[in-house]
């Protein structure tokens, strides 16, 4: 086996490579956005996450699902270097995530979602996107205490780019409201828009639909699609609602107690027995 | 014109407001000096007021908006203090320079850069830390400052700057700047109540336009939420780093400024209770509040004189005016008091611009 890590790939650290990859991949020859190597880490002897590969290709939407306590938010924290993993390693674009910080992963091209909503709430919608745009539109802090040209015009740009932004979900007109007393779906839409901003190339988003009902979550399924074509990204989500994650995502990959029981496409998966059996249990004992 | 967006607004308001409050204060206090109608005791204050305005606009960026507590800010306008007091004794005896004004401005700037560079030393190692941590090195850093210029000697002749620590050996002939625990003596006292209010108004434009820019928001989300803003690419520790050097700065002039009010600087009035008082102008007059800031900073200054008559029983009534207004301003029926009687004005007002605009 080492011998096969060594000959195949020369990446600075070497990791084996998996041979059961893969959510089906849309660009066959380019480079996947995101590739997982043997992924894993351990909290005091307990594997969270374990010898988890996943590969997802430049325009794809992939889910990430799994009963709770799975390990799916963990893998997220992995990806964007919340934690550094103990085993394995994590490749955007081909470049390894080893050592990098949050910031640094973040400057790849990875942008997140909180499953506990995470935005800056004293702040204004406008404000919290602008965050998002911190390194796409800049300009240094002297030109902004001295209130040089160069401030009122990338001020400038970053309003219309924050209010293009936000047209996405339409939230143009609550763009002047403080972020901590919106509604909790337009919380969680402002966190898309504020991750969008960055620039990304790999968007994360954890439970995008919670806490919305039905009508909401499918207007959030189209808007995650057309996400994709207009910014021709990579998507991966963590999702309850089965009815979101069978009807937008192209590949899903099942986790249970941090390893990975299922890949395939949403009716591979419904119909693999063994991730029935890891959401609903045994039929002997459901029998009982 | 566009048409300007609410919190745009309202945030242009307040900044008008308090650039407006300051710069009535200094013309009714400049036409009283001019009349001879202003009271001695009053008088002799100006120039602290200014200088503990400053310094509590300053620690406000680190505590209401950078969101860090510093407990050390008196070690940096001690450094500055001391600063502008040698470099104002070397810049007289050395170079002759006669002009005061000259004199204050570079002793002001170079105190700003000492403390700058301290404050960049003491954040490197600091802004690691969180919480208590660092209000707890931050409280270590103020008192060391003090203890250091306790045993530093400085002395000036033919031009040349003589140092020396812990033991005063310098040449016989020099002029004492610094002496040990006497601090800093001999001083020309240079400095004016135009100084320290250029001073402030310097301060208020660093401040509130740092604010409300690009710096300014990354400082405001890593106080948020840490994690969101370095997830959202915002370098967390670079821009603590910013506020904390930035306050360190200003203090740093204020300490300057307040150095060359009088003819001595001793360390033991840069104590940790200094920076306690700091502490108490920011958290009284509200975190992220720098209107609130100048307006306790100066209340609080002139209060202890204004009771000087009980003499005795001044720190006493201080202690229990401080309580009763952090009960008012907590009170949530008093604040929501406070909010009607703001919607009533501001709906009167409102009402007054739509008739002007509708006359027009």
């Amino acid at each position: 086996m080492s011998d096969q890590m060594k000959s195949k790939h020369s990446t600075t650290r070497m990791v084996p490579v998996p041979t059961n990859s893969i959510v089906p991949e849309r660009d066959v020859n380019a480079i996947p956005v995101l590739e997982t190597r043997h992924l894993g880490i351990e909290f005091g002897g307990l594997k969270a996450v374990d010898d988890f590969n996943l590969t997802i290709g430049k325009t794809e939407i992939a889910g990430l699902i799994g009963p709770n306590g799975a390990g799916k938010t963990t893998v997220f924290n992995l990806l964007t270097k919340v934690y550094e993993p103990t085993t394995g390693a994590v490749l955007i674009n081909g470049r390894d995530l080893h050592g990098l910080s949050i910031v640094q992963a973040s400057k790849l091209g990875i942008a997140r979602t909180f499953q506990n909503i995470r935005l800056f709430d004293k702040m204004t919608v406008e404000e919290n996107v602008r965050i998002g745009l911190h390194n796409q539109i800049k300009y240094d802090m002297l030109s902004g205490i001295l209130r040089l040209p160069r401030y009122w015009k990338q001020e400038k740009r970053q309003h219309e780019k924050a209010m293009e932004l936000l047209s996405i979900f339409g939230m143009q007109d609550l763009a002047d409201e403080e972020a901590g007393s919106l509604p909790y779906g337009a919380q969680r839409r402002l966190e898309i828009v504020r991750a969008l901003a960055t620039d990304p190339k790999l968007l994360l988003l954890d439970e995008p639909a919670a806490g919305m009902n039905p009508h909401e979550t499918e207007e959030l399924m189209e808007n995650i699609a057309k996400i994709r074509d207009q910014f021709k990204i990579a998507i991966l989500l963590i999702e309850h609602d089965m009815s979101l994650v069978m009807g937008v995502c192209e590949g899903i990959c099942v986790l249970n107690f941090g390893r990975v029981i299922a890949k395939g496409t949403a009716d591979e998966i419904q119909a693999n027995p063994v991730v029935i059996e890891a959401y609903l249990g045994k039929k002997k004992e459901a029998a009982k | 014109m566009m048409k300007m967006s609410k919190s745009k607004r309202k945030r242009l308001i307040y900044n008008c407001v308090t650039f407006a409050l300051v710069i009535v204060a200094f013309i009714v206090l400049q036409s009283m000096i001019a009349n001879k109608t202003i009271t001695r005791s009053l008088k002799g204050q100006l120039v602290p007021i200014c200088c503990w305005v400053v310094m509590a606009v300053s620690l406000n960026l680190v505590i209401g908006i950078s969101g860090e507590l510093s407990l050390g800010h008196a070690g940096f306008m001690s450094v500055g203090a001391y600063t502008g007091a040698v470099v104002s004794g070397w810049l007289l005896r050395a170079f002759d320079m006669q002009d005061p004004t000259l004199r204050l401005v570079v002793a002001v700037a170079a105190g700003g850069i000492l403390a700058g560079i301290a404050g960049t030393l003491i954040g490197i190692p600091v802004l690691r830390l969180r919480g208590d941590y660092l209000a707890i090195v931050t409280l270590a850093f103020g008192e060391i400052i003090r203890n250091l210029v306790n045993v530093l000697y400085i002395g000036t002749a033919n031009g040349k700057l003589y140092f020396s620590f812990l033991n005063k050996e310098l040449p016989a002939d020099v002029t004492m700047l610094v002496d040990g625990a006497k601090g800093a003596v001999k001083i020309k006292p240079i400095s004016t109540f135009t100084a320290g209010f250029v001073l402030i108004i310097l301060t208020l434009i660093v401040v509130l336009n740092l604010v409300n820019s690009r710096a300014g928001r990354a400082i405001k989300a890593c106080r948020d939420n840490r994690i969101a803003a370095e997830s959202m690419g915002v370098n967390v520790t670079k821009y603590k780093m910013m506020a904390f050097v930035t306050a360190a700065v200003l203090a740093g002039m204020a300490g300057a400024l307040y150095g060359l009010n009088s003819s001595t600087v001793v360390p033991t009035q840069f104590t940790f209770n200094q920076s306690i008082n700091v502490l108490v102008f920011v958290v009284l007059g509200g975190l992220g509040n720098v209107l609130g800031s100048i307006i306790s900073a100066t209340l609080l200054t002139v209060l202890p004189e204004i009771l000087r008559a009980f003499a005795d029983y001044r720190m006493l009534v201080y202690a229990v005016v401080l309580i009763l207004v952090m009960i008012a301003t907590n009170n949530p029926i008093i604040r929501a008091w406070l909010t009607r009687l703001g919607n009533i004005f501001r709906h009167k007002f409102q009402r007054g611009t739509e008739k002007g605009g509708a006359a027009r």
